[in-house]
């Protein structure tokens, strides 16, 4: 038994249960076997001798034979429940797994390989579960069962069972060795002809534009023969195996009954006997021959069962997904949270961000604060008041002169270096690296707290921090650097950007410039691999993921629509939405036109990835939800790409409707969306460049 | 008839070029006029042609027709379809049925020698049935090799032949015809349902034709031993082999239903929890999607559980079936020895030949089950052979000018179409002049007919009114095939084949030289990549053109196009799906290779749409 077997029995108790009833169930079986041959044998022997005809061992079979059937029934009934039990069980596993498996790589994973496994994948389970298992239990209880009989009966016959028994797993193994590696051979070259009819038929259209078709139809014909010359090549050596097994089975029957009739001849053995060796000796070799069969059967699995457990052990690095409290403290131990420095150093920290959180007064004591939150909530563009919070390069010349006032915050920070704990929830936190070499010098004695915290993870997170409030709170990636795994490359490299609220950012740049990157680090789908993402200077990576994306609506660039109705897709961010609230949405959205036109409007169920729409209008389902979930920070990801101009138009007006109001990024390719941003932040090759906007350019921002 | 007027609400976009002829196209019932104006020049041509009125095209009876009194069943649609692949199939299923009824014959004659043997006779007298039982035993394994392997050549020789068939039958309906060239995963579906033919002849048909003989010779030699004994084995028989497996066949049925209602939500709620995870987290919907999942699990494995009672309960009758039958014709043979009118060895060989004969028929409850699954596919092929081509080819086909001779224009005036023969019109009233040598783009919002235009210049879908003139021929004359000798290009749905790079050209123009090869790879600019590859013109590209980017597919499907070199190309969204330094990279190419040509270009770049001679705007299916 492999080990993914034997884990598999390890984890579905169903499973074990299962192999524990075949095993009774085939020693009973076994047990009706050898009762059946011996009561027809006396029969047949009794009528022989000229005893007549007796009621009882006549009644005595139709027993054991009616006992058999219910046997048969009972050992099916119940492998398809157990296989029904595994799969459910493997499916309940899966399905959890996936709730912590990060969302971008999983939508990413080509041909929906996790999907497949757990729908018709692990379907090919059953043969395993339903034929192998139960053949397995049977071989090793009926054989011996079996021969015990034998030997009771007629010890001759038993010994030719006894030696010709092993020939057959012996046989099998052999021949199945050799067929095994010219099959593997095989496969490609039958996989490829295979394919070639599904390549063909798709490819039909563009046949008939050149004229192509009646070629082909030749081809297909060359093909399907040369696939079927292929096939019967590795068919002819994997039969081999059951030829040998079905001789050596056959065979032994006439072994067994021909010296038996021989020695019939000479009167040494009763026909009883005779007969019951006769009816008896196939049954030993039955298992063996059907295990032969199963386990072909059951190759396929054990490769699904390895393919759950692949998909069960896979480790990422743990998201913020994983993140129950329990998972926290896991993590900590873990080598990956000390590889990712940066936000360990963060989160060694939650008694003062607790305190802190719990404390605004820290931010207030900063001078210009209480101004510019005002500022914020009056005019959310107010690029001056929010200078101080987010020192930002691209800010108008008045907010140097709010950097002239900073440096006496840090001043008065260092003085109190009992303060400095909490820095790291302070908005100073968040100004751009480049703005103060001061601030540098200010962050050294951080490693030594670092140092002094860590071994104190039992204060550690029971809870999220609260959320800051994304109304006044800035957003602020703050020297991140990301990578993905198998790439040289990193997607973006020490890139800072603040966003003010309110403020609408536009990322332009080449695609693969890492601007769908930096939606997924705000999303906290990403994690960075160091630097951070903090909002008002509590770091993403501590708070509660589910959490903080209640704040956020994304608008992806290939959004997924569910297979339910549209009013549903709608509802994805608030279940307990109106009828009427989801209409409103729509209409904002500009989709309320085309979802009336549906057959049932609302209602229409969305087939397999939204079929029947088209991209303009799947992307304003998206808005829809968008609209609906009416959240502060807007993350939008190139909206109107691939759009017919109408669509565009369309799209765009209702992009600018739901990002007023509202913090907004924006991936824009095209230009319709670039004049309603503030500010137009290009990436490329995971940096980013900053406009050096003029004041005047920075007054005319509308 | 002639009137010059234009009718109010058919609304004529035409955007014009300073210099240019332009066209505009107005429609009275039965009668079509054109009128070419040039600016500047106030003189008016108008010409008046005939609508070229097309037979409409043979269409199947809609759900509203009548159905047939008894529609024949689907399955035995599709063997209909398979039988003249019958000569592979015969010698199958005669080893197959050979190879059970030596199985069989081995028991009964033992079970002769064995009783024989205790006569105590001769020697002589029991040595045939010793060379019979050791020739069986040889010879069964060997039957068995042979019938499976001659069973799979004549099911796959069956197979090969019916792909040829279920290509034919596609051809016609490529693109247009059958809704699987517009999904990805009705195509697979189809390919699949080819593949359970296969299953219906080696698990079906074939088992069946082998159990049908055991039983009819088991019958045949029980009457002749016992002739009541033969009439019960024959019964007992015949509700093991034919009414157990009709019953495993309505109940799996009826399960099939249901559950796969089941299935189709687990299905959709797996892609949801995989593909739409990014959008679940995003919007905090992850967890109820995992209990969606969950529910569907166990609905899935409640249906399961139900049924593990009813199909394990087929093998189990068959069992009862044998222990009755054992025990019957033994009773009856016994009593009938006890009268004298039996012999004994006849005795033993009928009580064995009853235990026996059932188990040629074990595997028809499962052949059953996969008759059942086999069904829908059944009827999809059926239905897919059965299909009327869109596009009714003329018996006679007037010539066409062979490709070569320099750009041609094409002259489309009034031409409506639509997809479904009572539907909508998709194409209504659409009227354009494709100049020889000139650029026109074609602009619309998607869903606007742009598509379905270019199939009807390429007679892959049939107009009902209007016409389409190339070459001074209506195109409703020619043959489809001549037709797209002069009208083609790269189409939405090109397709990149598993072949190589030179193959997936060449099919353009199989006889083009390499030099052409390269040139037309030149104008595509996508030589360079080529001869950068270690394979360069012999890389094979995988499946629709998986191992390239998005950039060098499009550029390898322009270079096709190219060298087909047609009189009129029709480039349908050649950008689309690139991103947009891409796309304008790849628009830019195009417009370079296309100078001098007839071209109607499909997109949405400003730049396409800068350097056209024409800009028409389709509507709604209007122009």
């Amino acid at each position: 038994m492999k080990p993914v077997e034997r884990r598999l029995l390890r984890d579905v108790p169903a499973l074990r249960r299962h192999l524990a009833r075949s095993a009774a169930l085939a020693l009973l079986g076994a047990g009706l076997v050898v009762a059946q041959a011996a009561l027809l044998a006396t029969l047949l022997a009794d009528g022989f001798a000229g005893h007549g005809v007796r009621a009882l061992p006549t009644a005595a079979l139709a027993v054991v034979m009616a006992l058999r059937a219910l046997t048969t029934w009972a050992r099916g009934a119940l492998a398809q429940r157990a296989a029904a039990d595994a799969k459910r069980t493997l499916r309940d596993r899966i399905t959890a797994r996936l709730r912590h498996t990060d969302p971008l790589r999983l939508a990413a994973r080509r041909h929906g390989e996790t999907a497949t496994l757990l729908t018709r994948g692990l379907d090919a389970l059953d043969p395993y579960v339903v034929g192998y298992l139960p053949t397995m239990a049977a071989t090793a209880v009926v054989p011996l069962t079996v021969v015990a009989w034998l030997l009771w009966t007629d010890w001759t016959s038993a010994l030719i069972v006894v030696v010709t028994l092993p020939l057959i797993p012996v046989f099998g193994a052999l021949v199945g060795l050799h067929t095994a590696q010219r099959t593997a051979r095989q496969w490609q070259l039958l996989a490829r002809l295979g394919g070639h009819f599904l390549d063909v038929v798709a490819g039909l259209p563009t046949l008939r534009a050149f004229g192509r078709e009646r070629h082909q139809a030749r081809v297909v014909g060359e093909m399907a023969d040369a696939h079927r010359r292929a096939t019967l090549r590795t068919l002819r050596v994997a039969f081999l195996s059951s030829f040998v097994l079905e001789t050596v089975a056959t065979l032994s029957v006439a072994l067994v009954a021909v010296p038996v009739g021989l020695r019939l001849l000479d009167g040494d053995v009763s026909l009883r006997t005779a007969l019951t060796v006769l009816l008896l000796a196939p049954e030993a070799y039955l298992p063996l021959r059907a295990l032969g069969a199963a386990f072909h059967d059951s190759a396929e699995g054990v490769t699904v069962a390895e393919q759950v457990f692949a998909t069960l052990d896979d480790d990422t690095p743990a998201r913020r997904e994983d993140r129950s409290p329990v998972a926290v403290r896991r993590e900590d131990r873990s080598p990956v949270a000390v590889r990712h420095t940066g936000r360990a150093r963060v989160a060694a920290q939650p008694v003062d961000r607790t305190g802190v959180a719990a404390q605004p007064v820290d931010r207030t004591g900063v001078a210009a604060q209480p101004v510019d939150r005002t500022g914020v909530a009056a005019q959310p563009v107010d690029r001056t008041g929010v200078a101080v919070q987010c020192t930002d390069r691209t800010s108008a010349p008045a907010q140097r002169t709010d950097r002239a006032s900073a440096p006496a915050q840090r001043t008065d920070r260092t003085s109190a270096p009992a303060q400095r704990t909490d820095r790291t929830s302070a908005p100073a936190q968040c100004t751009d690296r480049t703005s103060a070499p001061a601030q540098r010098t200010d962050r050294t004695p951080a490693p030594a707290q670092r140092t002094d915290r860590t071994p104190a993870p039992a204060q550690r997170t029971d809870h999220y921090p609260p959320v800051p409030d994304v109304h006044s709170a800035h957003l602020c990636l703050d020297a991140v650097t990301v990578r993905y795994p198998g790439r040289a490359e990193p997607a973006l490299r020490d890139v800072t950007l603040a966003l003010r609220p309110g403020e609408h950012v536009a990322l332009v740049g080449p695609s693969g410039a890492g601007k769908s990157t930096l939606l997924a680090l705000l999303l906290g789908f990403v994690t960075p691999a160091s630097g951070r993402v903090a909002v008002g200077g509590t770091d993403l990576a501590d708070l509660d993921p589910d959490a903080w994306r209640e704040r956020l609506a994304w608008v992806p660039q290939r959004p997924h629509l569910f297979a339910a109705s549209v009013a549903d897709n709608i509802r994805l961010g608030r279940p307990d939405a109106s009828d009427a609230e989801v209409r409103e949405a729509a209409r904002a959205a500009a989709a309320d036109r085309f979802v009336a036109e549906l057959p049932d409007a609302y209602d229409t169920v969305l087939g397999e990835h939204g079929a029947g729409l088209s991209a303009g209008q799947r992307q304003r389902i998206a808005l829809a939800r968008a609209f609906l979930k009416d959240a502060p920070v807007l993350l939008l990801d190139e909206p109107t790409a691939h759009l017919d101009p109408e669509s565009e138009a369309a799209v765009t007006r209702a992009t600018v409707d739901l990002m007023h109001g509202r913090t907004a990024v924006v991936v824009a390719h095209r230009t319709t969306l670039l004049p309603h941003a503030h500010r137009v932040v290009t990436v490329h090759a995971g940096a980013l460049h900053h406009p050096e906007p003029t004041p005047a350019e920075a007054l005319a921002t509308p | 008839m002639t009137t010059t007027t234009e009718t109010p609400g058919h609304p004529v976009t035409t955007t014009e070029t300073p210099g240019d002829p332009v066209t505009t196209t107005t429609e009275t019932p039965g009668h079509l006029v054109t009128t070419t104006e040039t600016p500047g020049d106030p003189v008016t041509t108008t010409t008046e042609t005939p609508v070229g009125l097309l037979p409409a095209p043979a269409r199947r009876p809609g759900p509203e027709a009548p159905a047939p009194a008894r529609a024949p069943s689907p399955t035995f649609r599709l063997l209909r379809h398979l039988l003249p692949y019958r000569r592979g199939l015969l010698p199958a299923a005669l080893a197959a049925a050979g190879s059970e009824v030596a199985a069989a014959a081995l028991t009964a004659t033992a079970a002769w020698l064995i009783t024989r043997a205790a006569e105590q006779p001769p020697l002589a007298s029991v040595s045939l049935a010793i060379v019979v039982v050791r020739a069986l035993a040889l010879g069964r394994g060997a039957l068995r090799y042979v019938d499976r392997l001659l069973g799979h050549d004549g099911v796959l020789r069956a197979v090969a032949g019916f792909r040829t068939r279920v290509y034919e039958a596609l051809v016609p309906l490529a693109p247009a015809g059958t809704p699987a060239f517009r999904s990805g995963d009705l195509l697979t579906r189809l390919v699949d349902d080819v593949d359970a033919a296969q299953d219906l002849l080696l698990r079906v048909l074939i088992p069946v034709a082998a159990a049908g003989t055991v039983a009819v010779a088991a019958t045949a030699t029980a009457t002749a031993l016992l002739p009541e004994a033969g009439v019960l084995l024959g019964v007992l028989l015949t509700v093991a082999g034919l009414l157990v497996p009709a019953l495993v066949l309505t109940l799996s049925r009826r399960a099939g239903h249901t559950e796969k209602a089941a299935r189709a939500e687990l299905a959709a709620r797996a892609l949801d929890l995989t593909q739409g995870a990014a959008d679940l987290a995003a919007y905090g919907a992850r967890g109820r999607a995992q209990e969606g999942m969950e529910r569907a699990a166990a609905r899935i494995a409640s249906l399961e559980r139900d049924r593990a009672r009813t199909t394990s309960l087929a093998s189990a009758v068959v069992l009862l079936l044998q222990g009755g039958a054992t025990v019957g014709v033994t009773w009856l043979a016994l009593h009938a020895h006890a009268a004298g009118a039996l012999p004994a060895v006849h005795l033993t060989v009928l009580a064995v030949l009853a235990l026996v004969s059932f188990e040629a028929l074990a595997p028809l409850p499962a052949a059953a089950r996969r008759l059942a699954e086999v069904r829908a596919s059944a009827r999809r092929l059926a239905d897919l052979l059965d299909t009327p081509p869109p596009v009714v080819e003329p018996a006679a086909p007037a010539p066409l000018p062979a490709p070569g001779a320099g750009p041609l224009g094409v002259d489309i005036s009034g031409l409506r179409v639509r997809h479904r023969p009572f539907g909508p019109p998709v194409l209504d009233k659409v009227s354009l002049r494709l100049p020889p040598g000139r650029r026109v783009v074609l602009l619309g919002a998607s869903g606007s007919g742009k598509s379905t235009l270019i199939a009807a210049l390429m007679r892959f879908v049939p107009y009902e009114a209007g016409s389409i003139r190339v070459a001074g021929r209506e195109l409703g004359d020619c043959a489809g095939e001549d037709v797209r000798r002069l009208i083609t290009g790269m189409t939405q749905d090109a397709h990149v084949f598993h072949a190589t790079i030179r193959a997936n050209l060449l099919l353009a123009r199989p006889d083009a030289t390499d030099a052409e090869l390269r040139e037309a790879a030149r104008r595509a600019r996508l030589i360079d990549w080529v001869e950068s590859l270690p394979d360069r013109w012999d890389t094979l590209v995988g499946g629709d053109g998986a191992t390239m980017s998005g950039g060098q597919r499009q550029r390898l499907l322009l270079a096709r196009a190219l060298l087909a070199d047609p009189p009129v190309l029709v480039l349908d969204e050649p950008t689309e799906g690139l991103d947009p330094e891409t796309a304008a990279a790849v628009l830019a190419d195009i417009l370079d290779a296309t100078r001098g040509r007839t071209t109607l270009l499909v997109t949405h770049e400003q730049a396409g749409i800068a350097a056209a001679d024409h800009v028409v705007t389709l509507d709604h299916g209007r122009a």
